[in-house]
């Protein structure tokens, strides 16, 4: 259970960084807050050559909260995110989240973006991009792309981040007015990674009748599943929607794996009920968000 | 030079004391701090982040030390199980677990100690659900968890107890 040998490459600036990406391409691996990769390290799962440690960038270390969204960066720990309130002011659904990744201690290390790029499908930050339709930023030497969450999230654990890219940011966009977010999950025990669960997020109309409805599953594809449930919902407040029907529609719009924690069927079942109670906890929200306006 | 003779001089400031050491890239924390600095009261149980047995203060918040590089943090500040007591006395947290029996064969103390001081220091008075959360991270094979959680609890109380006087207060974090 200790890491195989690799070079070690220590850059202090993000152009020391895309430098050393560029020379070691293929056999570079970046190393954040390491709570994914050390494991699969100490596994030897993962054998990477070269590691570049971004961890004295002190220029990734970012949280801008605007009022058009939440950029995160490369080095901004899970906990500094969860526990900023200008993140959480303009877009609750982080602080939703975050709750619910790993453990405290975990959170103190581990890194937003990190978690992305790792891509993991049972993984909430993923799903919390996806819903929101947000994107992350990679850089490379020479010029950088803002991929869409849509396009980034490429399959389990993989993303289209490529050789010698470094990704620097990730953007969150704020919902619409009358927006209400939640996130729930299920997992065997408390921060494990979830058997089940989802980002919700709910659009309510000038009087109070769903507009907009969709969520972003974990644990039930290769890369989070985002359903779109408006017409589900149907324009409806809240209080007179055919939850029935949304829990079917959510059944049928994923295609689960059974495996040693919970069986497809057993899967399906649970995202439904589940998406079922995050979509009815994000119409309150949107309610209570809505007055702050 | 192959990757594995190659070697970075680490240097941490380790309960209060400057300690350095030459290590390879892949030496995890919790190995430095046990073979390099021979201070064995960091427990390595999982070494991938599950069991919570490893959990050191790093700049006072509280991480896993087998998911840690010894040469990321170079430079950093480092509390271990070692340095939470005063010079002649138990911290408030160690003497509730003593207290409370909060702990059976030991192996996974270190681990919930450091995890606790850093806690109580930024929640002093938890409810029992935040005190759930603050140990989820931390397993014990022994103890049935019930007892630890009431240690939470009085260390609490004996942190409340002797505020105001600073050489009791939990941790140098």
């Amino acid at each position: 259970m200790k890491p195989p040998p690799f070079a070690y490459h220590a850059p202090v600036s993000v152009d020391e960084a895309l430098a050393a990406l560029a020379e070691t391409g293929p056999h570079g691996k970046v190393l954040a807050g390491g709570q994914s990769l050390i494991p699969l390290l100490n596994m030897r799962l993962a054998a990477p050559s070269h590691l570049v440690d971004i961890n004295r960038i002190g220029e990734l270390d970012t949280i801008a909260a605007r009022p058009g969204g939440v950029r995160v960066g490369a080095l901004a720990r899970h906990a500094a995110v969860e526990r900023s309130a200008e993140a959480a002011a303009v877009l609750p659904l982080l602080r939703q989240a975050l709750a619910l990744v790993a453990h405290p201690v975990i959170r103190n290390r581990g890194t937003v973006v990190g978690s992305l790029v790792h891509a993991d499908p049972s993984a909430e930050m993923p799903a919390v991009l996806a819903l929101l339709g947000g994107s992350v930023r990679l850089a490379r030497l020479g010029g950088e792309r803002e991929v869409a969450a849509a396009d980034f999230f490429t399959g389990p654990m993989e993303s289209a981040i490529g050789p010698g890219e470094l990704a620097v940011s990730a953007f969150f966009p704020v919902p619409p007015p009358r927006s209400g977010t939640a996130f729930r999950e299920v997992a065997r025990r408390h921060g494990d990674y979830a058997v089940a669960g989802m980002a919700a997020l709910v659009t309510l109309d000038e009087d109070l009748r769903i507009a907009a409805a969709r969520v972003a599953c974990v644990s039930v594809g290769p890369a989070p599943v985002v359903i779109d449930l408006s017409d589900a919902c149907g324009r409806r407040p809240a209080a007179s929607v055919s939850w029935d029907a949304v829990a079917a529609a959510v059944r049928d719009g994923i295609d689960p794996d059974g495996d040693i924690h919970a069986t497809a069927e057993y899967r399906r079942h649970l995202t439904g009920v589940l998406a079922v109670r995050a979509l009815k906890d994000a119409a309150r929200n949107a309610g209570t968000e809505a007055v702050d306006e | 030079m192959s990757e594995e003779t190659t070697r970075y001089l680490v240097t941490l400031v380790v309960n209060g004391v400057v300690r350095e050491a030459a290590v390879p890239a892949r030496r995890l924390l919790s190995d430095f701090l046990r073979h390099d600095l021979g201070l064995t009261g960091t427990h390595v149980g999982c070494e991938h982040g599950v069991c919570g047995a490893c959990t050191v203060l790093l700049d006072g918040e509280p991480v896993r030390s087998c998911l840690t590089f010894a040469v990321t943090v170079d430079g950093h500040e480092v509390t271990t199980v070692e340095g939470l007591a005063g010079d002649n006395e138990l911290s408030p947290v160690q003497r509730a677990f003593t207290e409370c029996h909060g702990l059976q064969c030991g192996f996974c103390t270190p681990g919930f100690l450091c995890a606790v001081t850093a806690f109580l220091r930024d929640n002093p008075a938890p409810t029992e659900e935040e005190a759930l959360e603050a140990v989820s991270g931390n397993l014990c094979r022994c103890t049935g968890y019930q007892n630890i959680i009431k240690a939470v609890h009085r260390a609490a109380e004996i942190q409340a107890e002797t505020q105001g006087r600073p050489e009791d207060r939990g941790g140098r974090a």
